[in-house]
């Protein structure tokens, strides 16, 4: 518990996920890594990754786009029809009259004003415990609206750089550290809560429920960014909304599993991954335990799972697994 | 071969350096970018252009502005619940303030039809101060006799028609039609004889007419010892100071007219300068100006 902890705050953090050391892996591991030398064939592993290539709309992804959009339809329906389901925008609401506040937003808040409401700490505290149990970052890949763009501007990126028009550009991984500090100290140093004037999330939450407005050149200059210069750069390197709900994914029980066991270490999983470092357990030789929990920057959006073919990755309820 | 590989380790590990000096130098300009973008947003509030007309709670004095600022999550939860749609979320080009609620006054104005202050209620971090109650508590801003010289009453003239025209698509709430929802402007034309628009519309007004009223039947129940049904009124519901009046001036023709004066009452709610019938620019205006008299 407190190695995951550590490992994924690391990992956060921007550090490459640490390597077992010598003799750390135990005896069964280091004979499923032996008896998997050399037992399939270049030709194999094709054919394998050639039937799970099949259908371009996937389980998990399919449920997510759905989840995704009727979460932000439902905020557009609540204010339109007045059916007061879910009023606010993603950054505060009331779902069914109680008070739900987006944790970095709240964060945000608290440190620019210096005060806070009962009202928000409700809100908070509600929204806390609901990730807390969904997973984190799950906030990420199954509510923010700019997810959803990104995703899809992702395949127009990955599209490009397949026809070798353009290649992409990485940061480092710790510059989105560098922007948790510089966003929090700006709030608490201006007053201002100088990150939402930017967030591509608020802004969008905004504009699907009271109507379009200029902020939107913003994000689709975002998306244009991730299209033609660096893959999801957004969502990588920026976004401080991601750092707050992954520091929350750290204690939630929901996670998605490595077996070590079946998997061919084609690395499938790692191309459509959004945060591709969590998932090098899954690499020859790098995992610490036969199962492994994937860190808690891990979005919980399911396209490992999905596109895994031999069903080494999957979703998890730490606890609940004994009774299902 | 040991040099060999020695030598191969080293060139790989140069463009190595090479990727990641790049990398980092990316890393500087993308932070540096993005920095600068979102501190591009302190500008207006900087600048002081920024001030616009707040919802009820907002802010006592133009002065708390930042610290409103602070407070709002942007959600608009304030919008949704307004029963005459009086607000409204600012656009990025007020920077920081994306996303804030403001009134534009002259478009729809807050004639406080919710009473109970519904904006206050529905917000989550006290941007709008859970600490008032009623309408004639808060303080948007103050109204100001604008352009005398274009004031109908001013110049003795009345008023018949649709106020602002048959388009107008702004709302009140005309109790002696319905109590409880507002209506279009539009739907309610006027006959006056002499253009009072801005004292019989104002809201503070028509509560301290309500109460007076109200008071009056009490009285008159009490008298006649009938069991009249008068809602029982709690005093802080009324206003306790008049907003605008009518006041005689000596105009220079010599002729007796009346003038609106805005009175210490006023809560800034923006009704007078929605309902001002004159339309090239309306008579009366409400600002927030720092050169407001906030009393």
């Amino acid at each position: 518990m407190l190695n995951y902890i550590k490992e994924s705050f690391s990992q956060v953090f921007g550090n490459p996920p640490t390597r077992p050391q010598k003799g750390q892996q135990s005896e069964e591991l280091l004979a499923i890594y032996q008896a998997k030398r050399g037992a399939l064939s270049k030709a194999d592993l094709e054919a394998a990754h050639l039937e799970h290539h099949g259908t371009f709309f996937r389980k998990w992804q399919r449920r997510r786009w759905i989840t995704l959009i009727l979460v932000n339809v439902l905020f557009l329906v609540s204010y339109k029809f007045d059916v007061q389901l879910l009023e606010g925008a993603m950054t505060a609401s009331r779902f069914v009259g109680f008070h739900f506040a987006d944790l970095n937003s709240a964060l945000q808040v608290m440190l620019a004003y210096k005060h806070v409401v009962l009202n928000l700490v409700i809100g908070t505290t509600t929204v806390f415990v609901m990730w807390l149990l969904l997973g984190g970052r799950t906030f990420c890949s199954w509510a923010c609206p700019y997810h959803l763009l990104s995703e899809w501007a992702e395949y127009l990126h990955l599209w490009l750089v397949d026809k070798k028009v353009i290649r992409n550009h990485t940061f480092h991984r710790k510059t989105r550290s560098v922007f948790y500090v510089i966003f929090a100290l700006l709030a608490i140093v201006t007053g201002y809560t100088v990150f939402e004037t930017i967030s591509p999330t608020g802004i969008l939450s905004r504009a699907i429920i009271y109507g379009p407005g200029v902020a939107l050149i913003w994000v689709g200059v975002l998306l244009l960014f991730e299209v033609f210069y660096s893959r999801r750069a957004w969502c990588r390197y920026v976004c401080p909304i991601g750092v707050t709900y992954a520091a929350v994914g750290t204690l939630s029980p929901l996670r998605v599993v490595y077996n070590a066991e079946a998997c061919h270490h084609e690395g499938d999983c790692r191309k459509v991954c959004l945060v591709p470092h969590v998932l090098d357990l899954t690499i020859r030789g790098r995992a610490h335990d036969i199962d492994q929990d994937v860190s808690a920057d891990c979005t919980r959006c399911g396209m490992c799972v999905d596109v895994c073919p031999t069903d080494s990755l999957n979703y998890r309820f730490k606890g609940l697994d004994k009774f299902l | 071969m040991s040099e060999e590989t020695k030598k191969v380790k080293r060139v790989l590990s140069k463009s190595r350096i090479e990727t990641n000096r790049r990398e980092f130098i990316r890393s500087a300009v993308l932070t540096a970018g993005v920095v600068t973008f979102s501190l591009a947003g302190l500008l207006p509030v900087v600048q002081g252009s920024s001030a616009r007309l707040r919802p009820p709670g907002a802010l006592k004095t133009v002065f708390e502005e930042q610290e409103f600022f602070a407070a709002c999550i942007k959600c608009g939860q304030c919008v949704q619940v307004c029963p005459v749609n009086a607000i409204k979320l600012a656009e990025l080009d007020e920077g920081v303030g994306i996303g804030i609620p403001y009134i534009d006054a002259r478009e729809q104005a807050c004639d406080f039809s919710c009473d109970g202050l519904q904006c206050v209620l529905a917000c989550p971090t006290g941007a709008l101060t859970h600490e008032l109650n009623y309408p004639a508590d808060t303080r948007m801003g103050f109204a100001r006799l604008d352009q005398p010289k274009t004031c109908l009453a001013v110049q003795g003239r009345g008023f018949k028609g649709q106020v602002r025209g048959p388009d107008y698509k702004g709302l009140l709430r005309y109790d002696e039609i319905d109590r409880w929802n507002p209506i279009a402007v539009a739907d309610h034309p006027y006959d006056l004889e002499l253009c009072d628009l801005c004292v019989r519309q104002c809201p503070i007004e028509i509560r301290i007419t309500q109460c007076v009223e109200k008071d009056r039947q009490r009285e008159e129940a009490k008298r006649e010892g009938t069991l009249a049904r008068v809602a029982e009124q709690h005093g802080n519901e009324c206003p306790p100071k008049h907003a605008i009046e009518l006041q005689p001036i000596e105009s220079a023709d010599g002729i007796t007219r009346m003038l609106p004066v805005v009175l210490d009452g006023c809560v800034g709610c923006g009704v007078c300068e929605m309902i001002c019938p004159v339309e090239a620019a309306p008579a009366i205006v409400v600002d927030i100006d720092k050169t407001t008299n906030w009393g």
